[in-house]
């Protein structure tokens, strides 16, 4: 059980973010670039100093600044794999595996055992004696990912696991850190900033952006209400911010919408592009959640189109590609956005 | 990466070639005009056997004061953070480019027996380096070290530090990741300043002669000894010696050539 509180002061970036990790659960920290994801992780396995807050793992402080505490990294039991793996250019693979059990004092044979078993359980069979400079990046990242594995960690700690990969690695590798995480009794935290990572492999998500928490829950929970433009342009929705006084919903930016489901004061809205429906002419017969706006964007996604409407509110629709011959949609100018009541979710900020 | 294959120059060839054979005729003539029939005798004569165990002495000494002291300052220039730095840094590497009989009045003036250092040493304890293999040493130290501290430095410089974050991660001490992360990282280089070093301190001459002086047994190093002997018109000897150095230097070469290719 891992209880972070991390508080840093750097020149770019104040971080505070408070989270726990349960032992064999999967925390994903999901966040834009720079937003200090990989400075808590940093800051975790203590190569920065906390300025405030407090890290504890199971039961053992490991940094107070407040009360003087502090575990110097080489004490710590935390395993970090790194995003650009850091495997030392100048030993084998099995020497960089056994690297962390040689420094904590293993003796030689043993070490070299130990790492051959934690080889061989990551598929890398055959290539103990390989320099990481001959080997691919699959193969660079399973050694990574061994080396961080095999002192069995009380916290392991996967920074962007996945990023470095092409994409037709990522598959097997992702299935293959997820046998590997569901095994696992530390507490993990994965850094990355690919939603299909976080939801593949995360028990829970902490969504981090400008050093501090901006959402906190299950995967589930996280896509289906994004409480920032981040995780909703993940997503892919429509997020819209207001308030609401029973179903209307007046939007911060101006626009008004009429709700399926009543709520009161500041909402959140997400509308599925899917769920807007769009025409070059007012639509007849239809005076709620109908609004004209200049289209701005035109873009083909898989097999459907999203075009973005700058209007009150602006939001993106999601149409059939013969909608853009049907409706000259290249040719901009103004379309009419149109989205049913029960189409927009509302909740609470 | 396979090379596009340059098509023939001419002039670039044969301003090439004129280059090699600028560095080639001098190394002909060394050969060539040695006194074959007794080279062997002239450099097992005292005085030549003097001369090549003084050079090695002070030359091996000054290298090993180079890993002593100019490990330290090749570290704390890569990685320290203080206040006039750049100066530091300039005035420790200013003896490669200075000329060194320069070196050596300036080293005169600061470790000679009347020097600002070297006077109230010599008064203190007795000590005085002039005309004295310590005072070898000195010079050779002074003109070579520098090589030692630069390619330190930028072997330093050029090496991953975040290799040494991923290693304390892994549970290795400072001590432990000195000897097994920095210290094979930086290898190459190591290696590189000391033969540059010793290389350097094998064939100073300037700051020798005016800082140590010319004393035969006591000063008097191979390059001066070669000096010495031309112009007092030794000719045989003079060439005799520089040969003992032309075949130590290259045997230099080829080994520190060969190692950088395999590394």
């Amino acid at each position: 059980m891992l209880e972070a509180d991390i508080q840093l002061r750097l020149s770019r970036l104040n971080l505070d973010a408070a989270f726990s990790v349960a032992s064999g659960e999967v925390l994903a920290l999901l966040g834009p670039n720079g937003s200090g994801k990989s400075t808590t992780l940093r800051a975790l396995v203590g190569l920065l100093p906390l300025a405030g807050g407090r890290v504890e793992l199971d039961g053992t402080v490991l940094e107070d600044p407040a009360q003087k505490v502090r575990v110097a990294p080489e004490k710590r039991p935390i395993g970090l794999m790194f995003q650009d793996y850091l495997l030392f250019p100048h030993l084998s693979a099995l020497e960089n595996v056994a690297f962390g059990l040689r420094s904590r004092g293993t003796d030689k044979k043993a070490a070299r055992e130990k790492a051959s078993q934690t080889m061989a359980r990551l598929g890398l069979e055959g290539l103990a004696e390989a320099k990481p400079g001959s080997m691919s990046g699959g193969q660079q990242q399973r050694v990574a990912m061994a080396r961080a594995l095999v002192t069995d960690p009380k916290l392991l700690l996967l920074d962007e696991p996945l990023a470095a990969l092409d994409v037709s690695t990522k598959t097997d590798v992702r299935r293959l850190l997820r046998e590997v995480l569901s095994q696992s009794d530390a507490a993990n935290v994965l850094v990355t900033h690919d939603l299909l990572d976080a939801v593949a492999l995360g028990d829970r998500m902490v969504v981090i952006e400008n050093g501090g928490i901006v959402q906190t829950g299950t995967p589930a929970e996280v896509t289906a209400r994004p409480r920032s433009r981040y995780v909703a342009d993940l997503t892919g929705v429509n997020l819209l911010r207001g308030t609401a006084q029973g179903t209307q919903l007046d939007l911060d930016g101006g626009g008004q919408l009429t709700c399926a489901n009543p709520a009161t004061g500041p909402t959140l809205a997400v509308i599925a592009p899917a769920g807007v429906s769009v025409s070059r002419q007012r639509p007849e017969g239809q005076e709620k959640n109908t609004w004209p706006g200049q289209i701005s964007a035109v873009d083909l996604m898989g097999d459907r189109v999203r075009v973005r409407i700058e209007g009150k509110p602006a939001i993106t629709a999601e149409v059939l590609p013969a909608a853009v011959t049907e409706l000259k949609l290249d040719d901009g100018g103004e379309l009419w956005a149109s989205v049913p009541p029960t189409a927009i979710t509302v909740y609470p900020p | 990466m396979e090379q596009q294959k340059q098509p023939f120059n001419p002039l670039l060839a044969g301003l090439a070639a004129l280059a090699a054979l600028f560095f080639v005729f001098p190394l002909i003539g060394l050969v060539t005009g040695a006194p074959w029939g007794h080279v062997g005798s002239v450099i097992t004569s005292k005085s030549s056997l003097d001369a090549i165990q003084l050079s090695v002495i002070a030359s091996l000494s000054s290298t090993v004061l180079a890993l002593a002291f100019g490990f330290p300052l090749a570290w704390v220039l890569a990685r320290g953070q203080f206040w006039g730095k750049a100066l530091v840094r300039g005035l420790t590497t200013l003896p490669m480019v200075l000329p060194p009989v320069v070196g050596g009045i300036a080293l005169l003036l600061a470790y000679g027996r009347r020097g600002i250092i070297g006077e109230p040493l010599d008064k203190a304890t007795g000590i005085s380096l002039p005309f004295t293999l310590a005072g070898v040493i000195v010079a050779e130290s002074f003109v070579a070290m520098p090589f030692f501290v630069i390619t330190v430095e930028s072997g330093l410089r050029a090496m991953n530090r975040r290799l040494e974050d991923a290693a304390r991660s892994l549970g290795a001490s400072r001590g432990t990741v000195f000897r097994r992360v920095t210290l094979p990282l930086i290898w190459p280089s190591l290696a590189a300043g000391t033969v540059l070093t010793w290389s350097r301190a094998l064939g100073e001459f300037g700051a020798t002669i005016t800082f140590a002086g010319n004393l035969p047994g006591r000063t008097q190093t191979v390059p001066l000894a070669v000096y010495i002997s031309q112009s007092s018109g030794r000719m045989d000897e003079a060439i005799a010696l520089s040969l003992v150095l032309v075949v130590v230097s290259l045997v230099v070469m080829i080994f520190t050539r060969g190692r950088s290719r395999t590394s």
